[in-house]
């Protein structure tokens, strides 16, 4: 299994959040997270990618056969974990180029390897731009100053192939897209998603699921999963809203 | 949650080592510790003088000895005991004979190690170099390519032998010895530093560069640098400097004059790399350093680029004097302190000409213990029609153990002048770093970037060969242990 969590407690400074929450992830699936808000899906996200400040009070995170529970964030990025934002956070004066030349070369280094050079880099960019197909005019800019809601998204998914991650987290990455930015994202991730890899996708609506199709659909209350079925589950969701699931 | 995460990155960022804390074993010419008519007279017989620079010295000193040291810098400067002070050490010559070209291999191979290299055949290209050893010049390359244009460049005690005039024509009137305590007392006990000289339409064909070291204890370094361009002349100039380790505190107090002619324009551009001190703020050189321009003819411009990471306190203020009509004064600076590091640094821009122009561009960071502040004038004469100032100063704090402040006055006497002003404080916030840590980017890197990113509108204006250095020194600076 790629992604195994057992009985996982999360707390907040003092407050828990996951409550005992399991889940399974092998290689080649995708699966969706919903839930109302607040019931810790992007805590969730933050345990998995270890983001300081979330207490990890009991249970495990079982990772490509490690329990990667103490592990600092950079290294479980460079293991192949990749968490697609819900706020990509802006950073000025640092084109996307220099970041992402940074983040691949701080990969190869972790992996042992010699950076990569100008040439191939450049090529590696427009490779995954054209894969993604997302516009040249991006890479010059400032690391998400000044992008639309829709830019920055894009951006994240842009990343994602750069980096070619085995665990990619999508959190609310449909928040406040245009259905035209929402197919260009589902689209990218269709292309990056193969046999060797799986796309954990938090979302509030069954919208996105209509281009990501889930193998398995997870919904969430109150720090745990209460309920999981196939794609169907999503539109029984949208159908019933979730109060429903508060009676599990 | 024990701790606020930025207090990890905070512990994490102050252990760097001083990269350039060596010191050379190397025989060295002293005068005795101490300051009175005797010494000055001393050292003005020991570089072979005219009476004239004698004279020179001997007012500044008498005028230095009425003066008190000022303390209107938000510094924690100590009362310095001027007599406790050697204020002359030079490298000796190993043969009376060496010839201008024969530099002690010990000498050379300091240098090189601090990757200045003086052999012409492995020098980067495009680059003439001064190199200083406290209290003398070693050696300048390149000056036979220069000299086919017409360019003097040379350190200043071989100037005042070569070219008396000029020197005496120029020397004191952008920054006269009764400027400050700081500036008397360099006036006084000066010892070597650059000349150069770019005569009337000359494009100097290379940067020009001098590299100060300070190597010997209990030695004060009081370097002046003189840079006149005459109409219409255009050169880039780079100042380079470190010291050795040591526990005590080590005093810098110099002096840079600027004129620029009629059409003139003269970049400066300085990567300021003094010992700072260790992580407790034990020991650091007291960097006290007058520096100005004199944009002196119609449409000349100065520009001054400063990337200031080092020495323990930090005082100086490089500015304009905007006298011909149409000049322009820049100023670009990032000033970094960490630990207990202080800076108060910032800059004059003094308009007195018709339609006079100036920018301000000034990035503090701070981080440790440490206190960064901007102090900056922009007075405008009854006399200057049309002038213009933009200020902008951003700070950047990191931890909360830190302080940034910032002090703009600004003067104005004429009603056409447009001045603004722009300031923003900022920290590194938790987000980023974690955003670059997801994306494979250890905490260090992330700072370092982060940082680069932020002093980027300055780093942009630094010659390319100091661009690449200065970040790399940012981020050594600031991160711990990459580098």
């Amino acid at each position: 299994m790629l992604l195994n969590i057992k009985n996982l407690h999360v707390s907040i400074g003092g407050k828990e959040i996951l409550k005992g929450l399991n889940l399974g992830v092998n290689a080649g699936e995708v699966h969706a997270i919903m839930g109302p808000n607040g019931t810790g899906k992007s805590t969730l996200a933050a345990a998995i990618t270890g983001r300081d400040g979330y207490e990890i009070t009991e249970g495990e995170i079982w990772y490509k056969g490690k329990n990667i529970v103490g592990m600092s964030p950079e290294d479980r990025a460079n293991e192949g974990i990749f968490l697609s934002f819900q706020y990509p956070v802006e950073i000025p004066g640092v084109s996307i180029q220099n970041f992402m030349r940074t983040a691949v070369n701080s990969k190869r280094e972790y992996q042992g390897l010699a950076p990569m050079s100008t040439i191939e880099f450049m090529k590696l960019m427009k490779e995954k731009q054209a894969m993604v197909e997302i516009t040249e005019k991006l890479q010059n800019r400032f690391v998400n100053v000044g992008y639309s809601g829709g830019e920055k998204k894009k951006n994240e998914i842009f990343q994602m192939a750069m980096l070619e991650p085995s665990l990619a987290i999508l959190d609310e990455t449909d928040s406040g897209l245009d259905i035209d930015a929402l197919r260009i994202v589902a689209h990218g991730v269709n292309q990056l998603h193969n046999a060797e890899n799986a796309f954990v996708v938090i979302t509030h609506y069954q919208r996105l699921l209509d281009y990501i199709v889930p193998d398995f659909v997870h919904v969430m209350y109150d720090g745990r999963i209460v309920k999981t079925g196939g794609k169907n589950l999503a539109l029984e969701l949208e159908e019933k809203g979730y109060e429903w699931i508060k009676e599990l | 949650m024990d701790q606020h995460p930025n207090e990890n990155i905070i512990s994490e960022v102050t252990n760097k080592e001083y990269e350039y804390g060596f010191v050379t074993d190397i025989e060295t010419d002293f005068v005795p510790k101490g300051l009175n008519e005797d010494i000055i007279r001393l050292i003005s017989k020991k570089k072979e003088e005219p009476e004239w620079l004698l004279e020179f010295r001997l007012k500044a000193f008498r005028h230095w000895q009425t003066l008190k040291q000022p303390n209107w810098a938000h510094l924690d400067l100590p009362e310095i005991d001027y007599q406790d002070i050697i204020y002359y050490a030079a490298p000796r010559k190993r043969q009376e004979k060496q010839s201008l070209d024969e530099v002690d291999p010990e000498l050379l191979a300091t240098f090189d190690k601090l990757g200045i290299s003086l052999d012409e055949q492995k020098k980067l290209s495009g680059v003439a170099v001064d190199a200083v050893m406290d209290s003398t010049s070693v050696k300048t390359t390149f000056q036979e390519t220069l000299s086919k244009h017409g360019v003097i460049f040379m350190s200043f005690s071989e100037a005042v032998k070569q070219h008396p005039d000029l020197v005496k024509k120029y020397l004191g009137k952008v920054v006269p010895y009764t400027d400050n305590f700081f500036a008397a007392l360099n006036s006084a006990v000066f010892s070597d530093g650059s000349f150069c000289y770019i005569p009337k339409g000359v494009r100097c064909p290379l940067e020009l560069s001098t590299y100060f070291r300070i190597n010997a204890a209990n030695t004060g370094q009081f370097e002046r640098t003189l840079i006149v361009a005459d109409e219409g002349a255009y050169v880039s100039y780079m100042e380079g400097c470190t010291a050795p380790q040591r526990d005590e505190n080590q005093l810098h107090a110099a002096i840079v004059e600027i004129i620029a002619e009629t059409d003139a324009e003269v970049k400066y551009s300085t990567v300021q790399n003094w010992y700072p001190g260790d992580k407790d703020g034990k020991g650091g050189v007291y960097n006290l350093v007058t520096k100005r321009g004199l944009c002196r003819g119609d449409r000349s411009k100065i520009s001054w680029t400063q990337v200031e990471t080092g020495s323990a306190i930090t005082w100086k203020y490089p500015g304009c004097v905007l006298l011909g009509d149409n000049s322009v004064g820049e100023f670009y600076s990032v000033a970094v302190t960490n630990n207990y590091q202080q800076a108060d640094t910032g800059t004059k821009m003094i308009h007195l000409g018709k339609n006079t122009r100036s920018t301000i561009i000034s990035k503090g960071i701070s981080a440790g213990h440490s206190q960064n502040g901007y102090r900056g004038l922009v007075r405008v004469a009854a006399k200057a029609e049309n002038a213009r100032n933009y200020s902008q100063c951003d700070s950047l704090l990191l931890g909360d153990q830190c302080g940034a402040h910032t002090w703009p006055y600004v003067e104005c006497g004429n009603d056409s002048s447009i001045l603004e002003h722009e300031a923003t404080t900022s920290k590194i916030s938790e987000d980023q770093l974690f955003y670059c840590q997801q994306r494979g980017i250890p905490t260090e890197k992330a700072i370092g970037l982060i940082v680069n990113g932020y002093a980027k509108d300055v780093l942009n204006k630094l010659p390319m060969e100091f661009a690449v250095e200065a970040q790399k020194l940012l981020s050594i600076t600031l991160e711990g242990s990459v580098g």
